[in-house]
């Protein structure tokens, strides 16, 4: 694997809060508040006349809110047409693709300066729907007829999952329940709340009710209950994601002009893409993702970095099981073996190897093809040391990645920061 | 004939409706693709024949649904009534999707991944239409 024939830094990074707005945001309200968000983390400012091309990842604008070509759309919002504007489209892992397009643009010596961005407006829709255009980036032909779900198809991984590992129902709760406790230190996230907050105020809400309050001794009793219902087994209400709106922006810069912008530029030293069957039944693994496995072999050749150098990693927990998945193919950990490394803590914000400091997508929230983008966010602002409220880590970060990935695995793209 | 077909997607899923399951057979290296494909991964070659499968296999992954589909809606299931999306693989080798019967959807603990399976063609009544999808049932 090719170093990159440049150096590209990510020199500013922001974003639209996640959520469910009311009244409604669009894409394009979204966008700006991204955009604006990132100028405000340019050290030394950035201007529309400093960047050559915007780069935009969306998944389905198209059947979302009956609107496709968002590439001039949001340039336009800001002043940057006539310049080049192009959508980049990979399920889940639009941005990210977006994401790696621009380094390989700027490596190549065509642009200098990046905006890459993402944004997805899912709640235009009722939540039928929602589902049903989520359910376009599985196998039309062959899953879908066969009832799958986005759901149901993570729920099939995991089923194999616990077969083959002995991994369980209770296992994945602890993931939820971390990411909640870091999405609830940030003012970006759709869910503001530690799992434990939630049981206690529906608590409180029952006793106000004068109605018989559940004897719920922690969290797990409360995600055991049927206040977590049953989605597609082993898979329930607090495993998956939420469905969000919302906008990430970036700012690429070559390493000529990088410091033009910043004093401190963090360096992409790594990326990878790899790619696999859209069916599941089509692929030799049902408990790993080769896509996964791919991206990151490049991203770790190209870096020269091994997992075990990487400090704190943002990754694509889209379901609880996801991360389990992430966290054995990216390296970090042994098949089989994730579930016991959260169980143990180790991948909370003050363990000894964070991951998903956001929130991830189960709290901080999924609009689909911001997320690669977002990731990023996450991972500039835990490495400049700005991460907001309590959420910040305790050790400088001189290393991190990210890893977003498509569907049901189809695509993934993985990205690695450093100092 | 079914040698003389062409090997698409559309006669895939018509075999289906005839109740056959049916895969591709590469005649250069022999390898055996379901659902079909007209053109060997392994080796690159386009010389394929139609090859059908005994029907018979073990589930290899499996999901008990609550929250479905549209389609499956309209089939009558619910939160009360979920149904089961599987991962089947054949005795020949190949895996497929297919809806999961004959089983307890509400106590997918009684479910075990390995037991063994035989296709079972399911017949829906849409709008006065029958269509016929894959499924397995346990033997």
């Amino acid at each position: 694997m090719a170093k990159l024939a440049r150096k590209v830094a990510l020199v500013g990074a922001g974003m639209s809060k996640f959520g469910r707005n009311f009244p409604l945001k669009r894409n394009p309200d979204m966008w700006v508040e991204a955009w604006l968000s990132a100028v405000k983390s340019v050290d030394n400012g950035i201007e529309p006349k400093d960047i050559d091309a915007c780069y935009v990842g969306n998944y389905s604008s198209d059947l979302f809110n009956h609107q496709g070509h968002l590439g001039p759309q949001m340039a336009n919002l800001v002043g940057l047409t006539p310049k080049p504007a192009s959508r980049f489209e990979g399920a889940c892992a639009s941005s990210g693709i977006a994401l790696r397009q621009a380094i390989i643009a700027i490596a190549s010596g065509i642009h200098d300066v990046i905006v890459v961005s993402g944004v997805e407006c899912m709640n235009e829709l009722p939540t039928a729907l929602v589902t049903d255009t989520l359910a376009t980036a599985s196998d039309s032909l062959f899953e879908y007829p066969a009832g799958a779900t986005f759901p149901g198809l993570y729920a099939t991984i995991a089923s194999a999952h616990f077969h083959k590992y002995g991994t369980t129902a209770e296992d994945l709760m602890y993931v939820g329940i971390k990411n909640h406790e870091n999405g609830a230190e940030n003012p970006f996230a759709q869910m503001q709340q530690s799992i434990k907050q939630m049981m206690e105020s529906k608590m409180a809400r029952y006793e106000k009710e004068g109605r018989s309050v559940p004897d719920w001794k922690d969290e797990f009793d409360f995600l055991k209950s049927s206040s977590n219902p049953m989605i597609a087994s082993p898979l329930r209400l607090f495993d998956c994601s939420l469905v969000t709106d919302g906008a990430a922006c970036l700012f690429l810069a070559a390493e000529d002009i990088a410091r033009n912008f910043t004093d401190d530029p963090i360096w992409i030293t790594g990326t990878g893409q790899g790619s696999a069957a859209l069916s599941l039944h089509d692929r030799e693994s049902l408990t790993s993702f080769i896509a996964t496995r791919e991206a990151s072999r490049q991203a770790y050749e190209m870096s020269g970095l091994k997992p075990k150098d990487i400090q704190i990693a943002e990754v694509h927990d889209c379901f609880t099981i996801a991360e389990i998945l992430a966290m054995e193919d990216l390296g970090f950990y042994e098949k089989g073996k994730a579930a016991e490394a959260v169980r143990n803590g180790d991948t909370k914000r003050d363990g000894p190897f964070p991951i998903n400091t956001s929130g991830g997508l189960k709290s901080k929230g999924h609009p689909v093809g911001a997320t690669g983008a977002a990731h990023a966010v996450e991972i500039f602002k835990q490495m400049r040391g700005i991460a907001e409220r309590n959420r910040q880590v305790k050790f400088d970060v001189e290393r991190a990645l990210t890893h977003n990935l498509g569907g049901s695995g189809g695509t993934c793209v993985v990205t690695i920061y450093q100092k | 004939m079914t040698e003389e077909k062409d090997f698409t997607l559309q006669n895939y899923l018509e075999f289906i409706q005839n109740k056959k399951l049916m895969g591709t057979r590469c005649k250069n290296c022999g390898e055996l693709y379901v659902p079909v494909r007209k053109l060997c991964i392994k080796c690159n070659s386009a010389n394929m024949e139609w090859s059908e499968m005994a029907g018979k296999g073990q589930l290899a992954a499996f999901t008990s649904i609550t929250v479905g589909t549209p389609y499956f809606i309209e089939k009558g299931y619910d939160r009360n009534k979920p149904y089961c999306f599987s991962v089947i693989k054949l005795e020949e080798g190949p895996m497929v999707s297919a809806q999961l019967v004959g089983v307890d959807e509400s106590k997918p603990e009684t479910i075990k991944i390995g037991m063994p399976l035989r296709v079972k063609f399911l017949e829906t009544e849409i709008k006065g239409e029958t269509k016929i999808d894959l499924g397995f049932e346990p033997v």
